[in-house]
């Protein structure tokens, strides 16, 4: 197998007297495509904000790419490749397409501490941001106020602004929530065209395309990971279809 | 530095500490349960010495003047709320802070136009004279009333929003509004009491202190400042944490004014001592407030979960 | 015709003094230089408060320390304006890396008040200083000195001179803030004002940012507080209270909160309502109530009130909402 880019040993993370992380171990392979599923209330969300820094640990460690990164804050660990995109949408709604996408590309492009030539007038940034828009399928709107986009455009900016980063690890949180069939198909298409060139872990509730896309996936219940495996090891795992799949499982 | 020296210091910022509670617990639960920041705060508490002055004046009788200046200054916060502060709500803090802040100028302004800059209020000639606490320590006896009547206000609020039905909506309220809201409580009622209910203890504060401080316009501000103080460092919505930060940051105020200088004249020179001792004693408050900040930012007794 | 505009009003601005000269109402240029200066003083909140987002409540304390760094070089024999500005400056941005270190860890009200508090600790630190006038302030004997000493005009004592080098300076500084404000830090600042944590998730330490922003502000509202002294040849601990900084957050808020010209804009608009009040007699508010301009404040508190209320885009805000038909 390809070795781990990330690797959580025993995170835990306790809310008051609610545990939301129990232990979670966990092996990201650099090259795959990794899912995880569990039920509402798993702490899946908490276990991404935990691995991309926005949230600190109780206990536990994370190494990304061979280094301890449990401690570093969350611009570093962007700048050490591993970004991630939000469940509920967080996008500069002010900002042009544009604008958002080239804020990212700003960020790994050279010092922002430039206080005199204007911004406007950097046309490889702008290339750029260009480019991604079109990954992402907004390459029409780049002039768009963000906050004036469809709730699925918006949700392509997300996952835009994520990939803007240039990461080598993408914590996905849930991408195609609240997307039709058309925009999800052409997310699962994106995410697909990934692999190889970008780890990815992706939070999805849509089964369709996580077993479509996954490599892996682990299956978070209660804080913790019950289960790790392929698809089809994950499929045929009992307590993982009492605890979770039910009817769900597709054919 | 003798030993009554300092009891009567600590008598004096406790007692100075209880009239701050009575301020800072009425922010503290405008701020819990309306989210508001709210500087006309301290106009309240002018307006009750002011008003506390004109009801002494007019009745004759200390404890008749200053028990109508309540609910007079009640109303008059009610008022303001209904009229004014409601439309904040929704606001956010910068727009709160810049619209109460120019309150203080209009009521300032406007007590000025009433009132005049200043107004006599002294304390009843019954309690002129001091008392003997202990052989050779007298005490104002006016002081002693001050801190009973703290003392008995902190009972009864303990007593109000502990054991009583409105007392645990403002608790519901201070902890989780939209839940309160929820549960099908009249919160714009409910609101306006509590307003009006801060107005009432800023009106004790002012007319209890009023003797001591002087009753003058701009007398509010200093005193609002410390109140924010005290409700950072207790804890936003927590009346308990308003008690144990009013009576903490009184004492700090009133010993570091009386023993700070003292204490530096023993390391640097004299002058240089009573210039910057006075300034130090008020610094420390701040710092203490920094610290909480930076170290245990919900207060010392959260009351948000 | 959005560039001719402010280079038309910069042009009135220059033939303003010559035309007061020309009609014997030279006092109207020393209240000119004031509401230019405090144009300055709004201009460096606004980058905080405006573009950055940045609610701090303690900002008449970098002008204050500015005041004091100028008059203390001044007292001290020191009256080269080109040492005791910038040093002005210096003191400020030092001032404001310091608070803003500890400040800037803290968020929403709590950071009002911990930049509040520390407003105040400067505050009370400037009343103790009795070597330097205490709590009754400190008069200069004479302005900072340009010191060519080739030609009596450039002698600051002229009020003329002291409005056309204000004038100068409030320039540059707002040349300086537009290059900043569309540039990559520009950018970065309002963006974090936008959504500061995503902002981190993109891989932006926004406290440095922040930070340095908060400086810059400091240094700017240092110089305003150093030509504020030169002004008044006063300085006092007053300046430092929080009620200053109170004013000038609504200059901002007047002005048009994020907009270049904002803090220009709100005071011209506050300290012309307050002298309009307080200097000018308008017949039937006297006639309502005759001693209404001892109670100038009142007006200005209604006018404060009603802008937050009921404009809280400001004065600038009228203009946009004008383009946008």
């Amino acid at each position: 197998m390809a070795e781990a880019l990330l690797r959580v040993q025993a995170l835990e993370k306790r809310f008051g007297g609610v545990v939301a992380t129990d232990g979670v171990t966990l092996e990201v392979a650099r090259g795959e495509i990794h899912a995880l599923i569990g039920p509402n209330g798993a702490g899946k969300t908490t276990l991404i904000a935990q691995l991309s820094g926005s949230l600190a640990p109780d206990a536990g460690r994370i190494v990304f790419d061979g280094a301890d990164i449990t401690a570093m804050p969350q611009h570093d660990r962007v700048r050490a490749g591993l970004s991630r995109s939000y469940q509920i949408t967080s996008i500069f709604r002010k900002f042009s397409v544009r604008d958002n996408l080239s804020l990212a590309v700003q960020a790994r492009s050279g010092s922002s501490l430039a206080f005199w030539r204007p911004v406007a007038a950097e046309t490889a940034l702008a290339d750029e941001a260009a480019r991604i828009a079109a990954q992402v399928g907004l390459g029409e709107r780049l002039d768009a106020a963000a906050g004036s986009l469809a709730h699925a455009e918006q949700r392509s900016l997300e996952v835009g602004l994520a990939l803007a980063t240039n990461a080598k690890l993408l914590l996905l949180d849930e991408p195609m929530a609240g997307m039709g069939p058309d925009e999800s198909q052409r997310m699962i298409a994106l995410i697909q065209g990934l692999r190889g060139a970008v780890t990815v872990l992706l939070v999805e509730h849509d089964m369709d395309a996580v077993f479509r896309l996954a490599d892996r996936i682990s299956v978070l219940v209660n804080g913790a990971v019950v289960a790790t495996g392929t698809p089809a090891e994950i499929r045929a795992d009992a307590e993982v279809r009492r605890a979770y799949l039910g009817d769900e499982v597709p054919a | 530095m003798s030993l009554i020296l300092i009891l009567e210091q600590s008598l004096n910022g406790l007692q100075f500490g209880l009239m701050l509670f009575l301020l800072a617990a009425g922010l503290t639960l405008v701020f819990g349960i309306m989210d508001m920041i709210n500087l006309a705060h301290g106009s309240l508490y002018m307006m009750g010495a002011f008003l506390a002055a004109t009801l002494v004046q007019a009745t004759g009788s200390f404890a008749l003047g200053v028990l109508l200046s309540i609910p007079a200054t009640a109303a008059v916060g009610m008022l303001l709320e209904v009229s004014v502060l409601r439309t904040l709500y929704a606001r956010d803090h910068l727009s709160q802070v810049l619209a109460t802040f120019a309150l203080i100028l209009i009521i300032n302004e406007l007590v000025r136009m009433i009132w005049g800059s200043d107004m006599p209020l002294s304390a009843p000639a019954a309690l002129a004279g001091p008392v003997q606490l202990l052989p050779g320590m007298p005490y104002s006896s006016y002081r002693l009333l001050i801190i009973g009547v703290g003392l008995a206000v902190a009972v009864l609020l303990y007593f109000v929003v502990a054991k009583t039905r409105i007392g645990m909506l403002v608790r519901a309220g201070a902890s989780n509004r939209e839940m309160a809201m929820a549960m099908g409580v009249d919160i714009r009622r409910l609101f306006t009491l509590v307003f009006g209910f801060g107005a009432a203890l800023c009106a004790i504060a002012g007319a209890m202190l009023g003797p001591i401080l002087a009753v003058q316009v701009g007398m509010g501000e200093n005193i609002l400042i410390l109140a924010f103080v005290v409700i950072v460092i207790g804890g936003i919505g927590s009346i308990r944490g308003a008690l144990v930060g009013s009576i903490l940051v009184g004492m700090v105020d009133t010993m570091g004014r009386a023993f700070i200088p003292a204490i530096l004249r023993e390391f640097i020179s004299p002058a240089f001592a009573g210039a910057i001792g006075p300034a130090l004693a008020s610094i420390l408050i701040y710092l203490i407030m920094a610290g909480v900040l930076v170290w245990r930012p919900q207060g010392l007794f959260p009351a948000r979960g | 015709m959005r560039r001719v505009l402010p280079l038309c009003v910069l042009l009135l601005a220059i033939a303003f003094p010559l035309a007061m000269q020309a009609i014997d109402q030279a006092y109207y240029v020393t209240m000119a230089s004031r509401i230019l200066i405090y144009g300055l003083a709004a201009t460096s909140l606004n980058l905080i408060l405006g573009y950055g987002g940045m609610i701090s409540f303690g900002h008449a304390a970098f002008v204050g320390a500015g005041a004091y760094a100028a008059s203390v070089m001044i007292v001290e024999g020191m009256t080269s304006a080109w040492i005791g500005w910038p040093l002005a400056m210096a003191v400020s941005a030092l001032l404001a890396l310091a608070i803003g270190a500890i400040s800037l860890r803290t968020r929403g009200v709590y950071f009002i008040m911990i930049t509040l508090a520390f407003a105040q600790m400067i505050y009370y630190l400037t009343v103790s200083m009795k070597a330097y006038g205490g709590d009754e302030g400190l008069t200069l004997t004479q302005r900072a000195t340009l010191g060519f000493g080739l030609d009596p005009h450039l002698d600051l004592r002229d009020d003329i001179t002291f409005y056309y080098v204000v004038l100068a300076i409030l320039t540059a500084a707002l040349f300086f803030v537009s290059r900043l404000v569309n540039a990559r830090f520009g950018r970065v600042l309002q963006a974090i004002r936008e959504n500061e944590p995503r902002m981190e998730a993109i891989g932006y330490p926004t406290l440095r940012y922040k930070l340095i922003a908060f400086v810059l502000a400091g240094a700017l509202g240092g110089l305003a507080g150093a030509l504020l002294a030169g002004q008044n040849n006063y300085v006092n601990p007053g300046m430092l209270h929080w009620t200053e900084s109170g004013k000038l957050m609504i200059m901002v808020i007047l002005g048009g909160v994020g907009h270049l010209y904002g803090g220009v804009f709100g005071a011209i608009g506050l300290l012309g309502l307050e002298e309009l009040l307080a200097n000018h007699k308008i017949a039937w508010l006297a006639a309502l109530y005759p001693n209404y301009q001892q109670h100038s404040l009142l007006g200005v508190g209604l006018a404060m009130l009603a802008v937050v209320l009921y404009a809280p885009q400001g004065i600038a805000g009228i203009f946009r909402r004008k383009n946008h038909g």
